[in-house]
């Protein structure tokens, strides 16, 4: 699957798609095939305030439990309840129905030390 | 200081890029984690129809001379001596404190010739204990180390063994434990009805050179013609997470060099009644077992654990109880056919009893648990 040009990336091998102020989290393919299957997924509740670096919550899988980052500070407003019962969409639609979690950011220049996906496919 | 040794691939490396395998690197070898989408898809696959695993990295030894029988007999944990031809016994190999150097499958396939499977990760260390035995005791044994020239592989689920017999009518009369040898063309070809798994099924090493002849043959003549479904390649993902659902103990995990034998749920393969008058030869870790049994059996066992949450326990966790970190968990993961977070840990006699309620401190949250029958997973006969 190739990386969609939609949205920036991190370091970590999170994506994070900017609608406003709103800001989708997830994780890139390549981060879920280090993972193999994805078991289980605890993100921090709505109305959690996070810095930017800060953990935003879990996703274990068959090899390890991933501390998931925020590169950006602000609000989470929604976690992606559906992954309780069904936490393999991350696996098998990491770009689209396996999103984690919005946060509503307060600084959109945080958002300047993540990638565009070339970048970010360069670094792979 | 050694260089460090280039990673090994097995003798099956073309057929896991053709079936796009994604390749980690275990023990040293580059080895297939899964092939198909997820893990989970290929552990059910081998629950309910069958699977291929490439198992090349595991290390084969050969042993043949007067003395062989005699040399595994001495390090050995079970009882070597009284096996018959064409027979396999899984066994320990201890150290002299009867903590475990390996958990090997001894194949005899005559008076004075034996094939032990060993594990990857303990190949070297297991041929230099073999070496130093048979020079300590001036043992009269040649080892050659056969894991580069040959080739292994493991067929595992409830329809492996009547699919087999589209091409053998001997193979499905094998008891549990027993192997042949069958000369095919110019290749020796062994069968051997075992398994990790927990499913019906066999082992089979071949020759490294014919490996991929083999394969296509095989691929082509269990399946069926109109899908390519009845057995499908399996990666050491899924066979992890069978093992763990069979109760079977992993290296590294379950076992370990400073974890008595006796902690490790496999007693029955270990028989503190070898003497030299019946048996020619007592087992290395054997006194020092043999104490420990006498003085209260070991400190900890192993026990199954039911988690009460979605989440995996993981090697290393502390085991609570009333608030005390008493043991410690070995493995753990999400069981595919029960649904629910299985494990394995280390707890102190007093708790080992069946229903006894523990939590697991796994960071950030505690999980409860309780004590289990293991295996967790029985197949139905």
């Amino acid at each position: 699957m190739s990386t969609p040009t939609d949205r920036v990336y991190s370091e970590s091998h999170e994506w994070l798609k900017v609608d406003g102020e709103i800001i989708t989290i997830g994780l890139t393919t390549f981060a879920v095939d280090q993972l193999t299957d994805v078991t289980f997924v605890e993100m921090q509740p709505d109305g959690t305030m996070v810095d930017p670096g800060d953990s935003v919550g879990e996703v274990e899988s068959v090899k390890t439990t991933s501390d998931i980052y925020s590169p950006v500070g602000g609000e989470i407003i929604e976690v992606n309840d559906a992954l309780g019962e069904n936490p393999e969409m991350v696996n098998s639609d990491p770009y689209g129905d396996g999103w984690l979690v919005k946060i509503r950011i307060e600084d959109q220049g945080t958002l300047g030390n993540c990638m565009d996906a070339e970048a970010y496919d360069a670094t792979l | 200081m050694p260089t460090q040794a280039a990673i090994k691939q097995s003798p099956l490396h073309k057929y896991h890029e053709e079936y796009n395998a994604q390749m980690v690197e275990y023990a040293g070898w580059e080895m297939p984690i899964k092939y198909a989408t997820s893990i989970k898809e290929e552990h059910i696959q081998t629950r309910t129809s069958g699977s291929l695993f490439d198992v090349s990295h595991m290390g084969r030894l050969s042993f043949k001379g007067k003395d062989a029988s005699r040399l595994l007999e001495h390090v050995c944990s079970r009882k070597i001596g009284s096996m018959q031809e064409g027979q396999c016994r899984y066994s320990l190999i201890c150290n002299a404190a009867g903590g475990v150097l390996d958990d090997v499958i001894v194949n005899r396939m005559g008076e004075s010739e034996f094939l032990v499977v060993v594990n990857a990760a303990n190949r070297e260390k297991i041929v230099a204990h073999m070496e130093s035995v048979i020079a300590d005791r001036g043992f009269d044994v040649r080892m050659e180390d056969r894991t580069l020239k040959t080739a292994m592989i493991a067929m595992q689920g409830p329809k492996v063994m009547e699919l087999i017999g589209k091409i053998s009518s001997e193979i499905p009369q094998l008891k549990r434990y027993r192997f042949l040898v069958k000369n095919m063309m110019i290749m020796k070809i062994m069968v051997a009805r075992t398994g990790y798994t927990g499913e019906d099924g066999v082992e089979v090493i071949l020759p490294a050179s014919a490996i991929g002849m083999a394969m296509k043959m095989m691929m082509k003549e269990l399946n069926s013609e109109q899908d390519q479904e009845d057995i499908k390649p399996c990666g050491l993902g899924a066979r992890d997470t069978l093992r763990l659902e069979a109760g079977m103990p992993l290296y590294g995990h379950e076992l370990g060099e400073d974890i008595c034998a006796l902690s490790c749920g496999v007693d029955f393969v270990i028989a503190l009644d070898k003497s030299v008058e019946n048996q020619g030869e007592t087992f290395i870790g054997q006194e020092a077992l043999i104490a420990i049994r006498d003085n209260g059996g070991p400190e900890v066992k192993l026990v199954g654990l039911e988690i009460d949450s979605k989440r995996t326990a993981r090697q290393g966790m502390p085991i609570m109880v009333d608030g005390q970190a008493v043991g410690t968990i070995s493995s753990g993961c999400a069981s595919p056919t029960l649904n629910t977070s299985i494990a394995m840990g280390f707890v102190p006699q007093a708790n080992t009893e069946l229903g006894t309620k523990v939590q697991i401190d796994a960071g950030r949250t505690q999980l409860d648990a309780t004590v289990v029958e293991m295996p967790f997973y029985k197949r139905s006969k």
